[in-house]
């Protein structure tokens, strides 16, 4: 029962990284294009990172219990 | 070219230093399960509430000072937590006796004896359990701190000097980001000010608390679901309370889209009220618990390794994680205080009439 849980675990942290990576990545884009927007784009992407980041801490936690 | 050469130097001794610890695991591998466990066991008892500020051991002997206990078990009973001896005696008071079974208190006799059922659970009676425990310490100490920073603060404002004086200044640029920059674009100019003072203490509140966490106190007020669960549920009763009737609308019969889809929309709609705040609580709760564990798990390295190199390079992360960490007490603090913010400004948005159209 083990193996299975942290595989799962496993795959969907290499989701929620890859998300968190191109939000990142996207933000850095945007602020490229547009540097006096800086602050909002930091925002939105902050929001949405954390949003995310809650789905693999949901993963890591059911590996815990 | 110095550089190559110092490269292949320090390689080699990397990987000398893994052999090293290699045939050192090999010829002690029981004491460094010894030691791995027991790193284990230092860590959970870390992310647990106990009932004294234990600050460290010394020489098998704790470090610290002993908080009050109060029980309500058919009547108050109000005792040192230094009668338990760190869990090794049972404590008397007023006829009853209670014990420590994992940092949790029982009544039990004068033995102090504990039966577990099959899960390993005590069978032994609970009693309420108000103790000024180490987290219960740790708030009520943040609140004094909070009091005089934004009481002197205050002062200094009424005084009349324009500028705040001391620790005021520090704060100021702060106070004014959250209302510029978080309060007034997600509430709106109209609503803000009356959520001001919730969403400060609780900025506040996570970030000082958390800043807490990462000194050698071994504070860990925000690493405990029931803390966080608290703050999420204020969010949601501000949200719910101030909530307007478009809010509901929103909800319970979302304009513009068809009316078998307002039926489908509705119960999760309903559900998201109640995710939002309990993701709040999550996430605060797991970074920083993550935190905590990845720390200690590091600086425990250095006891499995037991050579310079490993040390070093525990030493090292240790470092570069703390600083990191420090990024982290303030991000999740922003990130709850955010999030509220928006929560409170859909609750309490008014009608906009280009929505309609949608």
């Amino acid at each position: 029962m083990e193996i299975p849980k942290i595989v799962g675990a496993g795959l969907v942290v290499i989701g929620v990284g890859m998300g968190i990576g191109r939000i990142g990545g996207s933000a850095m884009e945007a602020i490229a294009r547009q540097p006096e927007a800086t602050g909002k784009i930091q925002t939105a992407m902050l929001i949405a990172a954390a949003l995310i980041e809650g789905i693999g801490f949901a993963a890591l936690f059911a590996v815990g219990d | 070219m110095l550089k190559p050469y110092i490269t292949a130097i320090f390689t080699f001794f990397l990987v000398f230093a893994g052999f090293a610890s290699a045939e050192h695991n090999g010829a002690h591998a029981a004491e460094s399960k010894d030691i791995k466990t027991e790193i284990k066991s230092y860590i959970n008892h870390h992310l647990q509430d106990s009932h004294d500020f234990n600050l460290f051991e010394l020489n098998g002997s704790h470090v610290g000072f002993p908080l009050p206990v109060i029980l309500w078990d058919n009547g108050l009973h109000v005792f040192l937590s230094s009668a338990f001896h760190h869990g090794e005696t049972v404590a008397e008071s007023n006829g009853n006796y209670y014990t420590l079974f994992h940092n949790k208190v029982y009544r039990t006799d004068a033995a102090g004896a504990i039966t577990l059922d099959d899960h390993q659970h005590p069978t032994n009676v609970a009693p309420l359990d108000f103790s000024i425990t180490k987290n219960v310490f740790m708030i009520l100490v943040v609140a004094l701190l909070m009091l005089w920073m934004f009481g002197s603060m205050s002062r200094s404002y009424k005084s009349g000097k324009g500028l705040p004086q001391g620790v005021g200044r520090f704060l100021e640029p702060i106070i004014l980001y959250i209302r510029d920059d978080i309060a007034i674009p997600n509430i709106g100019e109209k609503h803000y000010k009356k959520f001001m003072s919730y969403l400060l203490t609780v900025f506040f509140f996570i970030w000082i608390v958390n800043l807490f966490g990462l000194t050698p106190l071994g504070v860990n007020v925000t690493n405990n679901i029931a803390i966080t669960f608290c703050l999420a549920i204020l969010t949601y009763l501000i949200t719910t309370f101030s909530a307007k009737k478009d809010y509901w609308m929103h909800i319970f019969w979302m304009p513009g889209v068809p009316a078998p889809m307002k039926l489908v929309l509705a119960p999760i709609e309903l559900l998201g009220t109640f995710i939002k705040p309990f993701s709040l609580m999550i996430r605060l709760y797991a970074n920083i618990t993550a935190g905590h564990i990845v720390m200690m798990s590091i600086i425990g390295l250095m006891f499995i390794f037991k050579n310079w190199i490993g040390s070093s390079l525990s030493f090292f992360l240790a470092f570069v994680l703390s600083i990191l960490e420090l990024l982290v007490a303030a991000l999740q603090a922003y990130v709850f205080t955010m999030l509220s913010a928006l929560y409170f400004g859909s609750a309490v948005e008014e009608h906009h009439h280009e929505e309609a159209h949608h």
